[in-house]
């Protein structure tokens, strides 16, 4: 393979894949967001 | 995002899979490289990144934004997601694009994926072994032009298929396929994309090693990046892609609540089908062919940008060639073809269903029978003939996307984007609108709730640049338009075009009767 050719290809497909990795790692790496309540902002505020 | 969600997905990761797959279409494999080819190479890949840049990714965001939006109120499918944004009475009818292009496309979509599935049959019943490569263009000339009762049965069998997935809802039922299909697509992407570009050069088979179809790929001519059909192309294959333009991407994210995050999804999504397109999709039929047929012989065949050629009527061939493993190769050749239009074709329902649910409580079950039907009767032209299929790819699958991405980023930037603190600006003396400027509906639409920091270049992108960059592909398409809409055609052709025109106006007058039923009911 003639080197910008393969230059290109390594840096794209590694940009890529780097890209692509960190944000579905990231998906599953952060903790789950709570349930919300919808009685929340019924609920009486204690004095 | 919580672990499930009442309304309709039922994990965060099955969202994304089936975002991604949504994308994730054919024209990944088999026009991505076509395209890149015919546009400089690997330069191509420079104006082709700009473009996700400056226009795919926050049109990405505009469109998860403005479905979480319609979320709220309620409603799934544009036509009253527009409504709710521009509150002038004319948006939900430029809304109306976001059902009729996913009605339209999904009627010839689903049989081009039909194909799919019946050459994944052919190879593994071994139809294609012993066959030189002038019989196997024979088989697909035949197979096309309806010489068999074959075609109109596998299509018949997907539009079933597409409508029962879609009756059993989304977490049940499109949730489901994406789990299934996304993961098996690379997997098969991987295993194919490493035989590609290790082919050896041999006495009896290839006539070139597998790297050099990559290098062809690959070599950039970047004197191409200064030419503006190149950045035309770019800009189109970035559209066309991530899915863009038609409705479906507003309708996946409705189901979201408003407080989740839509940003890193968007983000997570849009890369995932990069990594397909141009990882997985450069490495599968180029170096294949190109090893076989060597480069002359390629290059006339991806000339016309779109790759089917190769994929249908070349690579069975040599996949027969490739002795049991041919049989495999085939499988999942046509297999990750096939799950690639599944998972788009299942989100052009989606709208029609959520659109009939929300104005006319029609349940989504029964929601999902009435639009395979339509596009039962919408594809029997396309079916029929070439023309109706060209008709129906143009106007629907082409022209409407940018005519409803144009509209919805104005809508987002500079209708429902512009604060009120804005607008009391421009009537007032002050010079600068520093303050005015802070806080902008639009961008918070975007932040709210996200799990990333969404860099803040996006905000003057959605506002300018994007809108602009849809500008001029559409300025760059009218001489085709004009040469489309006044160029004379078959019987089928003029079918077809009335048959648009006609689906169009019925969605309209449908739309109008729901405004008139929401007033009555006090929905806003």
């Amino acid at each position: 393979m003639e080197t910008p050719a393969l230059i290109l290809a390594i840096v794209v497909w590694s940009t890529v894949t780097l890209v692509t990795g960190y944000f579905f790692w990231k998906v599953l790496s952060l903790p789950k967001h709570p349930e919300p309540d919808s009685f929340q902002e019924n609920d009486e505020i204690e004095k | 995002m919580s672990n499930t969600t009442s309304a309709g997905w039922g994990s965060r990761v099955g969202l994304i899979l089936a975002m991604a797959g949504n994308a994730v279409g054919l024209g990944n494999f088999l026009r991505f490289p076509a395209q890149a080819i015919e546009n400089g190479g690997g330069a191509f890949i420079i104006p082709y990144l700009v473009c996700f840049l400056l226009m795919g990714l926050p049109l990405l965001f505009v469109e998860w934004s403005m479905g979480r939006f319609g979320g709220k109120y309620k409603q799934h499918s544009t036509p009253f997601i527009f409504d709710a944004m521009g509150k002038a009475p004319y948006w939900k009818y430029f809304g109306v694009f976001g059902i009729f292009t996913n009605i339209a496309v999904a009627a010839f979509y689903c049989y081009l994926e039909s194909w799919a599935l019946s050459w994944a049959y052919y190879s593994v019943a071994g139809t294609f072994t012993g066959m030189s490569q002038t019989e196997v263009q024979a088989f697909f000339q035949n197979y096309i032009e309806l010489g068999t009762s074959h075609p109109v049965i596998f299509w018949i069998i997907c539009l079933f298929l597409n409508t029962w997935i879609l009756s059993r809802g989304l977490s049940g039922g499109v949730e489901k396929v994406a789990k299934i299909g996304m993961p098996l697509l690379i997997l098969f992407g991987l295993v194919l994309g490493i035989t590609g570009i290790s082919l050896q050069a041999s006495p009896n088979g290839a006539i070139n090693d597998g790297v050099v179809g990559l290098n062809y790929l690959w070599n950039p001519d970047f004197s191409s990046i200064w030419s503006f059909d190149v950045w035309v192309a770019a800009a189109g294959q970035i559209f066309f892609t991530l899915s863009l333009g038609m409705g479906s991407i507003h309708c996946y994210a409705s189901y979201l609540n408003s407080k989740e995050d839509i940003a890193l999804n968007a983000m997570s999504a849009g890369w995932m089908n990069e990594f397909v397109e141009v990882v997985l999709g450069s490495m599968i039929i180029i170096p294949i062919s190109i090893g076989y047929l060597g480069i002359e012989a390629v290059t006339e065949m991806v000339s016309g940008g779109s790759g089917l050629g190769i994929g249908f009527a070349v690579l069975p061939k040599l996949f027969a060639d490739w002795g049991a493993f041919g049989v495999v190769a085939g499988l999942m050749w046509f297999g990750l073809l096939f799950f690639a239009g599944i998972t788009s074709s299942l989100a052009m329902g989606t709208p029609v269903m959520g659109f009939l649910d929300d104005n006319f409580g029609i349940r989504q079950s029964r929601g999902a029978w009435i639009f395979g039907g339509i596009i039962f009767l919408l594809g029997i032209p396309c079916v029929m003939s070439p023309d109706a299929f060209n008709e129906f790819d143009y106007w629907a699958g082409t022209i409407a996307l940018v005519v409803f991405a144009l509209v919805e980023i104005v809508l987002f930037a500079w209708v429902f984007g512009l604060s009120d603190d804005y607008k009391e600006w421009r009537k007032s003396d002050d010079v600068l609108p520093f303050k005015a400027m802070k806080r902008l509906p639009a961008w918070d639409e975007i932040t709210a709730g996200a799990d990333i920091k969404v860099p803040v270049f996006f905000r003057v992108v959605i506002k300018y640049i994007s809108p602009l960059f849809l500008m001029v592909v559409f300025i760059g398409a009218i001489p085709g338009i004009i040469e489309n809409a006044t160029k004379d055609t078959s019987l089928y052709g003029w079918m077809a075009r009335f048959l648009l025109v006609a689906l169009f106006a019925l969605i309209c007058v449908f739309v109008y009767i729901a405004s008139k039923r929401n007033q009555s009911s006090k929905l806003y």
